[in-house]
């Protein structure tokens, strides 16, 4: 047994971004009461997106300063800040898009922006976690503001429709990892990552292999309906469907890279030492989570469910990179994760823009005449859409030939060939969307629009820049995340 | 341990932890009512802690423990939340039934 020692002012200092999130939330909450005009409320907002930008900081100087804490239940290392830097980004571009939302819907309320940072410091724990109960605490606090957020007009029948089928799969989803952790900590003893990975691979233990691969496999269960990934993507079109636009945004890019960040760490370094039994099942999961969600996706025609399918496919693309089970795969993870948060969370702030009162215009034919009467937006939309498709100068097209090279590297030809089939196909349904900006006629959506606020119109440029910088100047990133990974799973034994 | 006590081998709770964990499964799978799925998402979730604890007390550690209480206050923070939406849904559509909630399709 340990003794307990209070924990050191590093530690707390390794903390500094969840401390800070925490603290603007909690202040945002009591601000609320005292906030009446639509003007005030607006400022509120403005304080949660300092309180972000303030963590992200925060963020920088843990990182310096990085280390365990908390009794190993946290890591900060550059993986870790890698995903704290990644969600916190999407969030602010999130909460940036969601002001105008928020006032065409009449629901300015600091609620909002409160549930926005709390969902963030769930996620925030998740990229940092190193014992299992730290997994689970940073998804249940992640996941229970989502939940809300989801649901956040409370009149609105989508919203309500999401919200309960986000909460009844999700809630669904954490009893299974609870119960494969529960078995985790019943055989070995422990749950943190780095002791499962040494009882696993050391010798002087012997440990029921077929009953840590029934664990390992409920917690796969659990991961994979994070992630949504096949055949536990069921909730996400709905979901996606129904949540606002912003929280749509959120969503897709925000708890999913910080879900992918657990799910890599616990499988490749957890239960790194067992991976001749979770690669197969990975395999099978990353294949038949490409095939569904772009298969599914070309007879949409809502493009909020069409995105939700694409970002069930590119879900199904990441998953390839966990089947290579390699550095290089983990790397390529990150960089897909960096671009894919960019190009979604710019293409949800478009959609945003012409979706108009109660969302009135998200069809695929409501796009139709953007290019003649907003030629930039429209430009910027072109940009997000091929990077989805995954066309070179554009981040997408590096995210998706990392994952490949990373798959080829570990001999996975099959997938390899199927995958970029699959991306083969999914360039006929993004194609559907610029086809209605630039081939035909103003409909009602387009004559209609209102002139592009200006938060929408920062998120939409900024995350078409990223993108472009990302797909022009990949190796500045990529660099950085190999590092990150290399020393992830470096200073595992052998 | 107590020497007085008889006791129980430790299969025999997680064979019950098994079995209504199952139960949950079943519930959440097949029951219609939105109250009734969510009070099997509750029995799966009392069903893992039943483990954690057993497992806390093979162990003679105190980890187990703790989860459990975690849990137990992640569940009643989910059941805040989850009556709440689970009351919005009742007051825009007045069911409870859930296959009627089911207004996005293709």
């Amino acid at each position: 047994m340990n003794e307990i020692n209070p924990p050191q002012a590093a530690e707390y200092l390794r903390f500094l971004p969840e401390i800070i999130l925490i603290v603007a939330g909690a202040l945002l909450m009591v601000l609320e009461g005292v906030t009446t005009t639509p003007a005030q409320k607006r400022r509120l907002g403005y304080f949660a997106l300092a309180a972000i930008a303030a963590a992200m900081l925060g963020g920088v100087a843990a990182n310096n300063n990085s280390g365990q804490a908390f009794h190993r239940m946290l890591t900060v290392d550059g993986y870790g800040t890698f995903f704290r830097e990644l969600v916190l980004g999407v969030g602010f571009f999130c909460l940036l898009s969601s002001f105008e939302y928020l006032r065409r819907e009449g629901a300015e309320t600091g609620e909002f922006y409160a549930l926005v940072l709390f969902s963030l410091v769930g996620q925030c724990i998740l990229a940092t976690a190193n014992d299992l109960l730290m997994v689970f605490i940073g998804l249940e606090v992640s996941s229970i503001a989502s939940y809300i957020l989801a649901g956040f007009l409370r009149g609105d029948r989508r919203n309500n429709e999401s919200a309960l089928k986000y909460f009844l799969l999700g809630s669904f989803a954490t009893a299974f990892l609870l119960y494969g952790m529960a078995w985790i900590y019943g055989i070995l003893g422990s749950t943190n990552i780095d002791d499962i990975h040494n009882v696993l691979s050391g010798t002087d233990r012997i440990v029921p292999l077929p009953l840590i691969g029934m664990a390992a496999a409920l917690t796969f269960v659990g991961f994979a309906f994070k992630v949504s990934a096949a055949p536990f993507q069921s909730w996400a079109p709905d979901v996606y469907q129904g949540a606002p636009a912003p929280v749509s945004a959120f969503l897709s890019a925000g708890p999913k890279a910080a879900a992918f960040a657990v799910f890599f760490r616990v499988f490749m370094t957890g239960f790194g030492p067992i991976n001749g039994r979770w690669v197969p099942l990975v395999w099978a999961c990353a294949l038949l989570t490409m095939i569904i969600g772009n298969f599914a996706a070309l007879a949409q025609t809502n493009v909020k469910r069409l995105l939700a399918y694409s970002s069930i496919a590119h879900a199904g693309y990441i998953l390839v990179a966990l089947t290579a089970d390699s550095q290089v795969g983990m790397a390529a993870m990150m960089f897909y994760l960096a671009s894919y948060g960019l190009m979604n969370v710019g293409v949800f702030a478009v959609i945003n823009h012409v979706a108009n009162r109660h969302e009135k215009f998200v069809h695929i034919s409501d796009f139709a005449g953007l290019g003649k009467r907003e030629p930039a937006t429209a430009a910027l939309l072109t940009v997000f859409v091929l990077s989805l498709i995954g066309v070179p100068l554009t981040g997408g097209f590096f995210a998706k030939f990392y994952v490949f090279r990373a798959a080829l590297d570990s001999h996975l030809i099959w997938l390899t060939v199927l995958g970029l089939l699959n991306s083969a196909v999914a360039a006929y349904y993004y194609l559907k969307i610029l086809a209605a900006v630039y081939m035909q006629e103003p409909g009602e959506a387009t004559s209609t629009l209102q002139p592009l606020e200006p938060g929408l119109r920062l998120t939409i440029w900024a995350t078409a820049l990223g993108t472009l910088l990302l797909g022009i100047f990949p190796s500045a990133l990529i660099g950085f995340v190999s590092n990150s990974a290399a020393t992830v799973l470096g200073k595992l034994g052998p | 341990m107590n020497p007085s006590l008889p006791s129980i081998p430790l299969s025999w709770y997680l064979l019950l932890s098994a079995v209504l964990f199952t139960l949950g499964v079943a519930g959440f799978l097949y029951r219609k009512n939105i109250i009734t799925v969510f009070m099997s998402i509750e029995l799966m979730l009392n069903a893992v802690n039943l483990s954690f604890i057993a497992f806390a007390y093979q162990w003679r550690q105190v980890e187990g423990h703790i989860y459990a209480f975690f849990v137990m206050v992640v569940a009643a923070a989910e059941a805040a939340v989850g009556l709440a939406i689970i009351l919005t849904i009742f007051k825009n559509r007045a069911t409870l039934q859930i296959d009627d909630v089911d207004s996005m399709k293709l």
